[in-house]
């Protein structure tokens, strides 16, 4: 791990050296001081050298919402995170477009979270959280992003695009990897090593596509959508355009929902007076939901690109400069979020935050990820009056995704508990 | 202060005096009726103050804005008669009118 000492000094350098697209501020859990002071003395911030380039950090809510919702000169185009996209692998992917080619494209699949399959999924979730809470090991130190975050969310991501179930651990692979190089988002992944993986990944979609297809029939899952909507029926002949799709929907139906269900364990343990208040009243589940994702905010940002000149809060954009929305800065905004830095789990409001986003691009699944979470905090509460972190979480190197590879616990059955598999 | 019969997908129904001239959304919480989550607090951002007015009331909500119809785009249980309530001013022309809620807001 990189030593922190290494970093800037958030408070004594000048603001034009604060460099926040740094992956090891995230990787240390050094963001808040960097981000409190962008947010009060230059929310509109201008990082010039940068090696993603030069770019603009908007860091407030109200000027977050603000450019999410101002599609006309924010573009999505050609890409929504701060590192470019790269020449090996020039993907397109409805997150990355403007209406109105993205609207067609996301409507193709998104009846997957319609209410009647939101209630058809509730039940299936149940019975996997608990398939899972009842295996682990109690009385033993257990890496609960493993054992629980991933295992959860990649069953979940299989069913979603009824993926071979049984090799469902490559979609947790390529979701990890398709983001994971230095020039991308900071991360350590050597780019040979993402292109070979990501050419697997599109090879295994692609036989994927013709069996479905030779199948036939009405399924709900995201291939059988795509293949019944015009506008995307022949997007397999388009390999750039179905990869970068599939990437889209296997790192929004998994990096966040897992990291959420990892965040929401260390900000109990580190706000014992708030896990106190969880096991007075399990009734706190549904607000508390919203709470940890606000506070995990998984994805800690999205990238647009300015289309024309535009003078925003008193800066000057030019036509073609990045501009990166810093959610997870949104999402501690005093002026608009009440004691934003602390985690409250009966909060008023708790559903105001960012980390969705705003806009046409808002996340599509939110409902879904919210059900995943309250089904495993309400299955985690009947069973164990404590899940403990036993050591420090080790966190993701990148400035995109806020996660953890590894989160050591021990869970603490209920005394008289009545799960009769512990 | 028309009043105004919003009624949730499980059927129950809330009858509100609602204030003219505040937002359909903004009524709806000010009265405590479940059903309406209003997650971005009413910019037309997120749609999850979405609900449903029969075409009978159209005169009296106006038309939707092309804003709150891109937001709309996005629902999958979007209809014709799907509005995002933060968009509609309430007015006294709204004396009696039915509003009823989605499964889930998103």
């Amino acid at each position: 791990m990189n030593n922190v000492a290494d970093l800037v000094d958030p408070i004594l350098t000048p603001l034009e050296s604060i460099d926040v697209s740094d992956p090891r501020i995230y990787e240390n859990d050094a963001w808040r001081p960097y981000f409190a002071r962008l947010r009060e003395q230059a929310p509109v911030h201008y990082q010039a050298n940068s090696p993603f380039g030069p770019f603009w950090s908007i860091t407030r809510f109200n000027d977050i919402v603000a450019v999410d919702t101002n599609h006309e000169v924010f573009s999505s185009e050609p890409t929504v995170i701060l590192g470019d996209l790269t020449e090996d692998l020039p993907i397109t992917q409805f997150i990355s477009m403007d209406p109105p080619k993205h609207d067609v494209q996301r409507r193709a699949v998104q009846s997957v979270v319609a209410p009647q399959n939101l209630s058809d999924m509730e039940g299936l979730i149940r019975s996997r959280v608990i398939e899972i809470l009842d295996a682990l090991p109690v009385g033993e130190t257990f890496n609960w992003v493993d054992r629980v975050s991933i295992n959860l969310t990649t069953q979940m991501l299989a069913t979603l695009f009824d993926f071979p179930f049984e090799q469902r651990e490559k979609l947790t692979f390529w979701s990890d990897i398709a983001g994971a190089t230095p020039e991308l988002t900071g991360g350590d992944t050597p780019p040979e090593e993402r292109l070979a993986a990501m050419h697997d990944c599109l090879a295994t979609f692609t036989a994927l596509w013709h069996e479905r297809k030779a199948q036939g029939g009405q399924a709900m899952d995201l291939i059988s959508l795509l293949q019944r909507d015009p506008n995307t029926a022949d997007m397999v002949d388009r390999p750039m355009e179905y990869l970068g799709n599939i990437i889209l929907l296997i790192i929004g139906g998994n990096d966040t929902t897992r990291n959420s269900a990892s965040g929401g364990v260390v900000a109990l343990n580190q706000n014992p007076a708030e896990y106190d208040k969880l096991r007075a009243n399990p009734d706190l589940i549904p607000g508390m939901v919203p709470e940890i994702i606000r506070w995990q905010t998984p994805l800690m940002h999205m990238r647009r690109t300015a289309k024309s000149d535009i003078e925003f809060e008193g800066k000057l954009i030019k036509k073609g400069d990045k501009v990166v929305m810093w959610y997870l800065s949104g999402n501690r905004d005093e002026s608009v979020i009440e004691k934003a830095d602390e985690f409250i789990i009966d909060r008023k409001n708790p559903r105001h935050h960012i980390a969705f986003g705003f806009g046409v691009h808002r996340c599509m699944g939110n409902r879904l990820a919210e059900m995943q979470l309250r089904v495993l905090w309400e299955e985690i509460m009947v069973r164990f009056d404590s899940v403990e972190m036993v050591g420090e979480p080790t966190r993701v190197k990148s400035n995109f995704v806020r996660g953890y590879s590894d989160l050591p616990v021990r869970v603490h059955p209920r005394k008289g508990c009545n799960s009769d598999k512990n | 202060m028309p009043t105004i019969t919003i009624i949730e997908f499980s059927g129950d129904s809330h009858s509100i005096e609602a204030e003219s001239g505040v937002s359909l959304m903004q009524n709806a919480l000010n009265n405590s009726v479940p059903g309406i989550d209003a997650d971005c607090g009413g910019a037309c951002a997120c749609g999850t103050c979405h609900c449903f007015i029969a075409e009978q009331w159209s005169g009296a909500i106006g038309d939707v804005n092309p804003m709150e119809d891109a937001m709309l785009g996005m629902r999958p249980d979007k209809t014709e008669e799907s509005r995002l309530s933060c968009q509609i001013d309430v007015s006294d022309e709204m004396e009696g009118m039915v509003v009823r809620l989605p499964e889930y807001q998103m």
